[in-house]
């Protein structure tokens, strides 16, 4: 029997390298390099805006026999792939390019809402029947983020108004509550608690019979994409864009204030109210500008988003900088 | 085999960080020779510097703790490296604040900086930098001697100042800032950890 004695300099055989690993070794170090490198440049590439391929109008369904309305404004819109590029619904993610990416997996037909509260006529009811007795008007409105960025959009949609008196309100509808689709398998934002799911806004009685307020179901004469709020969402021009709630599954007339997402999150950030006012800053940066996207200086932000001859007298009397 | 090692860990890796370093810089002027920045490229710029600055001042900050940890002492060169790319990073952050964002008005920001808790974390992170990327040079180490190494622990403040700034102006989604937080104060606990340890170890030593 060969009793083998190591010594200090031996090497033990474990740490031979293996011939075939041995012969590779350039190849290894190459795709090592290589690799390295590349996942260099993808986390540099990251963070830009994503390459991924754009959706083109041409992908949504038409909406035909658009009325036009005196409340559109004569600015020149936004383009189609701005409008559904950069958005803000934090369902899909709270990046401005997650929606775009991610709101595909949205199911949008079939799609109910659910009416109740302070009505008369109380009711789950499909979005065709909903829609079915209203001619499609396009509006082409500012819309103003709280972020202080802006757009002009051309909604297409039905006024708010029209559509709650057909649910005939009662005496004590004093508010009217929306809500979001909760649905963590199709909009995987809301897999992780950063707002307290699901989405709600809010607005009073006034605010949502005023003919400014839509509830919208297209853009650019064609259904809404995903990333935008489909099928059905909230536009109220003349308040900060977190109001317009998306994707809305639940209308409440109520007769007390509503709890809605942001000002919940961050009251002393996010008002009831909302209104656009280049008088009440941001805590944490000024209102008083805003940049339109695509254009390189900032503009002057215009009280109530430019509508105050419209919605102004809503207020009268409100200490404005209290009630944000 | 000593050799190939020697060259990997001194020019190979002196090569690698540079390229790390100039890469997101580079990609920025092709995506914005290309128009593919985004709908807000201005945004998209100041948040791509801003997010590369603060890389860069934890890679430099790692220097090091893994230097302690492993021993990885062929990282030490090339940390004035990652430092200079930090400052590098951060002044492009700044100069698009200035120049594109607010187009040079001067009074909307000594305004933020004064009266925005997040822009005056920012500026004092890119205040505590700026005397570090001068003092950087060899010349500069050998005339101010130990105050160097005093001067240099700005460092510390510059990312703190930076991760504070990040947490403080993001809305609601903390997950990112807070994963630059939790490894900065790793990269700050371990020298605290280290400065205990020295200090209780150093007894032992002089009784053996």
């Amino acid at each position: 029997m060969l009793i083998r004695v190591r010594r200090p300099g031996d090497i033990d055989p474990r740490e031979i390298t293996d011939e075939g690993l041995y012969l590779r070794r350039r190849e290894f170090l190459r795709s090592a390099a290589l690799a390295g490198g590349a996942a260099a440049f993808a986390a540099a590439g990251a963070p830009t805006a994503s390459r991924a391929a754009r959706l083109a109008p041409g992908d949504l369904a038409a909406l035909t026999g658009l009325v036009p309305s005196p409340f559109s404004t004569d600015e020149s819109p936004n383009s189609f792939e701005d409008v559904t590029s950069y958005n803000n619904f934090y369902e899909f993610g709270t990046d401005k390019e997650d929606p775009a990416r991610h709101a595909h997996t949205l199911v949008t037909d079939p799609w109910s809402v659910s009416i109740r509260g302070e009505v008369e006529r109380p009711g789950e009811i499909a979005l065709e029947d909903l829609l079915k007795p209203h001619a499609l008007e396009e509006r082409v409105y500012r819309l103003r983020c709280v972020e202080a960025w802006s757009m002009v959009i051309p909604w297409v949609g039905i006024p708010l108004g029209d559509i709650l008196r057909r649910f005939e309100p009662t005496s004590h509808a004093k508010y009217v509550a929306f809500r979001t689709l909760y649905k963590p398998s199709q909009m995987r934002g809301q897999r992780r608690r950063v707002l307290d799911w699901p989405y709600r806004e809010g607005l009073r009685i006034d605010e949502a019979m005023n003919p400014l307020t839509i509830l919208a179901v297209g853009l650019y004469g064609r259904v809404l994409p995903s990333q935008n709020g489909a099928p059905l969402r909230l536009i109220v021009p003349w308040k900060y864009g977190f109001k317009s709630i998306k994707s809305i599954v639940s209308i409440e007339l109520t007769r007390r204030r509503p709890a809605t997402s942001w000002n919940v999150s961050a009251p002393r950030e996010y008002g009831f109210y909302a209104n656009v006012n280049p008088e009440v800053d941001h805590p944490r940066w000024s209102q008083k500008r805003e940049r339109r996207i695509g254009e390189f200086r900032r503009r002057p932000t215009l009280p109530f988003n430019g509508y105050a001859e419209s919605v102004a007298d809503l207020y009268a009397g409100m200490n404005l900088r209290k009630n944000f | 085999m000593a050799r190939r090692k020697s060259w990997w860990r001194g020019t190979g890796l002196r090569i690698a960080v540079f390229v790390v370093g100039v890469a997101p810089a580079g990609l920025l002027l092709l995506d914005g020779l290309r128009g593919s920045l985004g709908a807000n490229p201005i945004e998209t710029l100041q948040h791509t510097t801003g997010d590369w600055s603060l890389r860069f001042v934890l890679a430099a900050l790692a220097v090091t703790p893994l230097r302690r940890l492993f021993g990885w002492g062929f990282l030490a060169p090339h940390r004035r490296t990652l430092g200079l790319f930090a400052f590098f990073y951060v002044c492009l952050h700044l100069g698009t604040y200035v120049g594109l964002d607010l187009f040079f008005d001067w009074s909307v920001i000594a305004e933020d900086i004064f009266k925005r808790p997040y822009i005056t974390a920012g500026f004092t992170g890119f205040l505590c930098m700026l005397p570090l990327a001068i003092t950087s040079t060899r010349g500069w180490q050998r005339r101010l001697g130990r105050r160097w190494v005093q001067l240099h622990r700005l460092a510390y403040v510059a990312g703190i100042a930076g991760s504070v700034h990040y947490l403080w102006l993001t809305k609601a989604d903390l997950l990112s800032p807070l994963v630059y937080t939790v490894i900065l104060a790793t990269l700050l606990g371990t020298r605290l950890w280290f400065r205990y340890a020295r200090r209780t170890t150093r007894p032992a030593r002089s009784l053996s």
